[in-house]
């Protein structure tokens, strides 16, 4: 994934079967190449043979605890908004061999985690994904700890970007400052353009890389017209969000820990912690250390975890969030005040999948709302 | 590393299907290490030769139903240091607690031809109802790998690797696109312990709980959302009243429906 390099090439028009070529140019150089597919009725971002893999015509609706996929007549290729999961799986996977142990002769050997496997070709990185790598980036780049695999991972991956030129019901990256278009991040960053005449990406590099390979791709120079018909096309994106964040009291949450609402939404909240689990900046991990029956091997493990478990909170003598109320502020005043304090930015890209997979549909937007509604002038003095 | 003297392993059986003694069975590829790290004791699952108590370590399968099964798991216990139920039966009562919503006389009358020769009490409890147990490990049947962590744990003298969280977390780190939000099929997941390994959503089913209730089940909200589902009251008792049906959490939310 390339740094603050900015796009500079001029933009250029690729056919879609040259993604045939660009797929095929990555696995050549080695990549592992992994984008959206159709599987168990959605969208997921999967290892991919081919451009045939895309999820061509296949688009999706999603409103709070609900996700259906839906067939659409145009043939688009990435005309879905987002996956159940996000990249986070591929660059932070849920479980990780830290190392190994052995028992010696004169005590123990510990091996090395295993080397990294082949780098990491991302094909259809929306804005609000290309924002939470930013935000994991920074997570895991404390200065004096920082996390080398993933690092090395976003470090060593080839990214495509596609700009959404739809958005869905449970998106609200507009609010979040985090999309629909994307700025930083990308190798290449495509808005797709399908209408009668013509299905083309409008392409454009953004890294040394990026540039080689569409060079390699071919393509004639977009004309203006394309351009700005791909970026009026991401503007309406912008404009059809079918949710919004108010940021200004999503950022107070911290001096609101005694606010009525936790009570309510708790009695709402199943503590399943899939909110966590399919949130693309949630970065917290158990470490799990699994002996064999002689107890001669020992192996440590990092395992995504959840605030929303008991053990999470588990320290000398029980759990402080015993409440489901304690748990759930504690997630949402994280990730949306505090991580401010701690990371510099807001923990919330804006991708929506806190509602979508919320298994009762929790809205993470509507909680802020109601809690702003309550704050207001006439309704103080209930603190 | 000095030789240890083999730690002395029990499986016992109350009432039950024999589905969870067998997954000690089917450990295949680790029952060989198994048997290099213990002594099977006491098993007749596996084997008629039976050694005396007391036992290291004790495998309970199976709920207590009979005035005999009290007194016997009484003696289990007495001749066990470690004690470990095993399965939802002996966790929770199994599926034969539908047997405590119901009026257990009426049950002997329709089924047995001399009703006089039964011998049973009106309910299916857990084993912890009756003896103190050091570990409940949950599932219809248990999970091999569970299993095998138990053991490993329990002869290492470390805490079993056993989260009581929901089922919903194991699907997300498995990579299971949950099957309530994109099919709108019933899943039980977001109330029940995980540990099965993902089986049934994995295959496009929705969860039906055998591994009983997870930490903080949340069942008022959740039986609400099965009705916005379109799923009737009825079915919302039905879903908790399966293997698990006598473990409170679900005994006490099938009790306000139906």
């Amino acid at each position: 994934m390339p740094g603050a390099e900015t796009a500079v090439a001029t933009a250029v028009i690729l056919q879609r079967d040259a993604l045939d070529g660009l797929i095929e140019a990555l696995k050549a150089k080695g990549y592992r190449v992994v984008g959206p597919r159709v599987a168990d009725d959605a969208v997921i971002y999967d290892d991919l043979d081919g451009a045939d893999d895309l999820p061509r015509g296949w688009g999706d609706e999603q409103k709070g605890g609900h996700y259906r996929l839906r067939k659409r007549p145009d043939g688009a290729l990435f005309g879905y908004t987002t996956a159940p999961q996000g990249w986070k799986r591929f660059l932070y996977p849920p479980k990780q061999k830290l190392f190994a142990a052995r028992r010696t002769a004169s005590g123990f050997a510990v091996d090395p985690p295993a080397p990294e496997p082949q780098p990491l070709a991302i094909i259809g990185a929306r804005a609000c994904e290309l924002a939470a790598m930013r935000v994991q980036k920074r997570v895991f780049g404390d200065k004096d700890y920082p996390d080398p695999g993933y690092q090395k991972r976003l470090a060593d991956a080839f990214v495509v970007a596609v700009e959404c030129t739809e958005a869905g019901d449970t998106c609200f990256c507009a609010s979040m400052g985090t999309g629909p278009a994307v700025e930083a991040g990308f190798d290449i960053k495509m808005v797709e353009l399908v209408d009668k005449s013509r299905h083309v990406f409008v392409a454009e590099a953004g890294s040394a890389k990026g540039t080689k390979l569409l060079k390699e791709l071919g393509g004639d120079k977009a004309k203006d017209a394309d351009r700005e018909a791909a970026t009026t096309r991401v503007a309406k994106a912008a404009k059809s969000m079918g949710r919004a964040m108010d940021t200004a009291t999503a950022k107070r949450l911290k001096e609101l820990p005694e606010h009525p609402r936790w009570e309510q939404v708790a009695a709402r909240c199943l503590t399943c912690g899939n909110c966590t689990m399919v949130c693309p900046t949630c970065f917290c991990t158990t470490v799990e250390d699994v002996t064999d029956l002689k107890g001669d091997n020992a192996e440590r493990w990092r395992k995504w975890d959840s605030c929303f478990t008991v053990d999470f909170s588990y320290i000398h003598g029980g759990s402080i969030r015993t409440e489901t109320a304690a748990r759930y502020r504690q997630w949402i005043t994280h990730k949306l005040s505090t991580w401010h304090d701690q990371f510099g930015s807001s923990g919330c890209v804006g991708c929506g999948r806190c509602i979508t997979w919320c298994p009762v549909g929790i809205d993470i937007t509507e909680e802020v709302a109601a809690i702003h509604q309550a704050e207001k002038p006439a309704a103080k003095g209930r603190k | 590393m000095a030789e240890r003297k083999k730690p002395k392993l029990a499986v016992w059986k109350f009432s039950s299907c024999d589905g969870c003694q067998l997954t000690l069975l089917d450990c295949e590829d680790e029952l060989l290490a198994i048997t290099e790290e213990v002594r099977i004791s006491y098993f007749l699952e596996a084997t008629r030769k039976v050694e005396k108590g007391p036992y290291d370590v004790s495998l309970v399968e199976g709920s207590i139903t009979t005035p005999h099964d009290i007194k016997a798991i009484r003696e289990v216990r007495k001749m066990s240091r470690t004690l470990v139920t095993i399965g939802a039966c002996a966790t929770a009562g199994g599926i034969q607690a539908l047997r405590n919503f119901r009026n257990v006389k009426e049950f002997i009358r329709c089924v047995y031809a001399h009703p006089e020769y039964i011998d049973t009490l009106t309910t299916s409890t857990a084993v912890s109802d009756h003896v103190s147990v050091d570990f409940e490990l949950r599932g219809c049947p248990i999970n091999k790998h569970q299993l095998l962590e138990v053991l490993n744990a329990t002869l290492n003298g470390r805490k079993p690797n056993i989260p009581r969280h929901s089922e919903c977390i194991e699907c997300k780190q498995n990579g299971i696109v949950c099957r309530m939000v994109a099919t709108g099929q019933v899943c039980m997941g977001p109330v029940t312990q995980a540990g099965c390994g993902t089986l049934c959503p994995g295959k496009d089913r929705g969860c039906y709980g055998c591994f009983g209730p997870m930490e903080t089940p949340n069942t008022p909200s959740f039986a609400k959302w099965m009705k916005e589902l379109g799923t009737s009251d009825l079915d919302v008792q039905r879903k908790f009243r399966s293997f698990n049906a006598n473990a409170e959490a679900f005994r006490k939310e099938s009790e306000s429906h139906g």
